[in-house]
């Protein structure tokens, strides 16, 4: 199951370390006590302990009744990600990190933040481990999530505006890469989604994968069998992968990866990388990437801060060619309208991420039969998106 | 011998070093940018250091971001710096290198970038995010070309990487200074001496150091070490000042004190 990536970092002819030359020992570093930490038993014990203790795994496996009514057709379930510590599935990978910081011997971290909830959750676990904290976060995400700005400086850490290029996420990660490149030695970089040089794609999949173990089992036990679908947006990837790999093996379940399809695909202001993008090099992988044809990245858009990026992880690209997962998106609308569907059949305020995977279920669900099963993975709550939905309600709070 | 070693060796015999100069293709023209280059080599400049803007340079500082920014609203692209490039033979024949993120060589094609880079004059090739691990498709292609690939080495790198490098590099190696980013400032000469001296042993081709070099000052104590200076920011930032004109003037006298400066060490 988990022979991906090869020795290089290549899931195919995706992945792999294009950094400049000052960060490739701290990757060997990171690749190396990676390694032994998974291998070690006292590893496990604490990484598993921290997620039932203090994250509050395992997360629940919800049957989404009134929205399996509604929608008349499969039996939908919701893999409760929200429930995490934090809101979000973000803080499975940065406790595992964090871990890995402490065991190299570093007492500063790193991040950049988009939505600000991975920021959120390196904030949180910085103060959880003692160690000083810094994340990147360009001004007009600032600007969109200044709840989570506010969160993350009350958790001890110090938020850096980034100025440069589109002031987005590319450019907090463009920003965080200069500072770690800087103090390569004393820092780590806390990356948070499967994106990146090798071994962040691998390492962070497999913190991440504990979703998909827990739905696996929880499944089984409320259905008999396996799901037919299993669906989960995609930004860089980390909330999908860490779900789907632990069902990649049966070829039965059909998996379904979501991105941003912002104000539509012919508008151009979208982030759907698998739909007009071509293959290409960002911040350290090669994958899929929205770029003009001189290769410069281009603006991406979406309602949703936490998808709105130019490239996917690479482990995605790999399983798009190989056609084992597919990949479809939702519009900023379709996920406005999903994300008022579950507010008011279930009582849940899903995240504008995740909003995207339900928008699809809403789709997909009155298409198959009574006794197929869905299971969508609600990465994260909505709590830190009211703002931005009573902006575009046109809602002054 | 390519362009960029028989100047390394033409200098060695004099007992000079190497003064590379970098600017931005494309800022914020690249009709400005022809004559800069040619400005610099008169001035006394050794090799010229072409960037290739990219939207998202994780290597380099804000000078740098912010000309690659100015290069890219004036509508360079890598097919254009070519052509630029072509037009410069016909004027000079100082080495002319291309410093591109690994996307832009990418995009265009490594096989089509090594042919027409090559046919319109390029002698080398820097990519800061190409370790040597990432060019194995590039390096045979390039070779075969005669592209000279620069590769990069830096004070994390351990020593099975600099042998490896010292290796593979063509032209002369680049050694940069400082853990950071361009327009960084250098501190610590002792290391970098130290360093150098290390990349010395494992190869005959000359050490090039750069990031963090800003004054004639600094220069000279480069030049001390190494077999070429390389200077980027402080030049971008006198374009950034504006007025073709002025900016051909100050290109020229800070190039002439950095190659005066580097005579004196």
């Amino acid at each position: 199951m988990m022979q991906l990536p090869d020795a290089r970092g290549r899931f195919g002819a995706f992945g792999g370390r294009y950094v400049p030359e000052t960060l490739i020992p701290a990757l060997d570093e990171l690749a190396r006590e990676y390694e032994k930490a998974r291998r070690d038993p006292k590893f496990k014990a604490e990484m598993d302990s921290y997620l039932r203790q203090y994250v509050g795994r395992p997360t629940p496996l919800y049957y989404a009744e009134r929205l399996t009514k509604k929608l008349g057709g499969a039996r939908i379930y919701l893999k409760r990600e929200d429930l995490c510590h934090t809101g979000a599935h973000k803080i499975n990978n940065t406790i595992g990190q964090a871990l890995l910081t402490c065991r190299m011997g570093k007492k500063r971290v790193i991040a950049e933040t988009g939505a600000g909830q991975h920021g959120v959750a390196v904030a949180t676990v910085a103060a959880l481990f003692g160690l000083r904290c810094e994340v990147y976060m360009g001004t007009e995400d600032m600007e969109r999530q200044a709840l989570n700005v506010f969160r993350m400086r009350l958790l001890g850490t110090t938020v850096t505006a980034v100025h440069a290029g589109s002031r987005t996420l590319k450019d907090a990660i463009s920003e965080a890469m200069r500072d770690w490149t800087t103090n390569v030695r004393t820092t780590h970089y806390i990356l948070g989604s499967v994106l990146g040089a090798h071994p962040y794609p691998m390492m962070i999949r497999d913190f991440q994968s504990v979703i998909g173990r827990e739905t696996r089992k929880q499944i089984l036990q409320a259905e008999g069998r396996l799901p037919d679908y299993l669906v989960a947006c995609v930004g860089g990837g980390s909330n999908s992968i860490g779900m789907f790999t632990a069902f990649l093996k049966d070829k039965k379940v059909k998996m379904v990866g979501v991105e941003a399809g912002g104000l539509g695909i012919e508008s151009g202001k979208h982030a759907a990388r698998f739909a007009t993008g071509s293959v290409g090099v960002l911040h350290g992988t090669m994958t899929y990437l929205l770029q003009d044809d001189d290769g410069q990245i281009q603006l991406t858009h979406s309602v949703s801060a936490g998808l709105d990026y130019a490239a996917v992880g690479p482990e995605h690209a790999f399983y798009k060619e190989r056609e084992r997962i597919s990949y479809t998106y939702a519009t900023d609308e379709e996920a406005m309208a999903a994300f008022d569907l579950l507010c008011r059949t279930e009582g849940l305020m899903p995240a504008l991420e995740p909003s995207h995977a339900v928008a699809h279920v809403m789709k997909l669900a009155p298409k198959l039969k009574r006794s197929q099963v869905i299971v969508i993975n609600l990465s994260g709550r909505g709590d830190k998106d009211v703002h931005q939905v009573a902006r575009i309600k046109g809602v002054s709070l | 011998m390519s362009r960029i070693q028989s100047t390394f060796q033409r200098l060695a015999e004099r007992r000079e070093k190497a003064l590379i100069a970098y600017v931005m293709a494309g800022d914020p023209t690249l009709e400005d940018t022809e004559d800069y280059v040619l400005q610099l080599a008169q001035a006394g400049a050794d090799v010229i250091e072409l960037g290739v803007p990219f939207s998202d340079p994780i290597a380099d500082g804000p000078v740098i971001q912010q000309a690659a920014e100015r290069a890219l609203r004036s509508g360079t692209t890598l097919k254009k710096i070519l052509a630029t490039v072509r037009s410069l033979r016909a004027k000079t024949q100082i080495p002319l290198v291309l410093m591109a993120y690994y996307n832009s060589i990418f995009r265009y094609g490594e096989a089509a970038f090594c042919r027409d880079a090559v046919s319109a004059g390029v002698d080398g090739l820097i990519v800061p995010d190409m370790p040597p691990e990432e060019a194995g498709t590039i390096h045979p292609l390039a070779e075969a070309a005669g592209l000279d690939v620069i590769f990069l080495l830096a004070p994390t790198s351990t020593a099975k990487r600099e042998t490896a490098v010292a290796r593979l590099s063509r032209g002369f190696i680049y050694y940069v200074s400082l853990t950071g980013i361009t327009g960084a400032k250098l501190t610590d000469k002792a290391d970098v001496e130290k360093k150098v001296r290390e990349i010395r042993g494992y190869a005959k081709t000359p050490v090039a150091v750069g990031f963090g070099i800003a004054t004639p000052d600094d220069a000279r104590a480069v030049a001390r070490i190494a077999d070429g200076v390389i200077v980027g920011s402080a030049l971008v930032k006198l374009i950034a000042e504006g007025g073709h004109a002025a900016v051909t003037d100050r290109l020229s006298s800070f190039t002439r004190s950095l190659k005066a400066s580097m005579l004196s060490a």
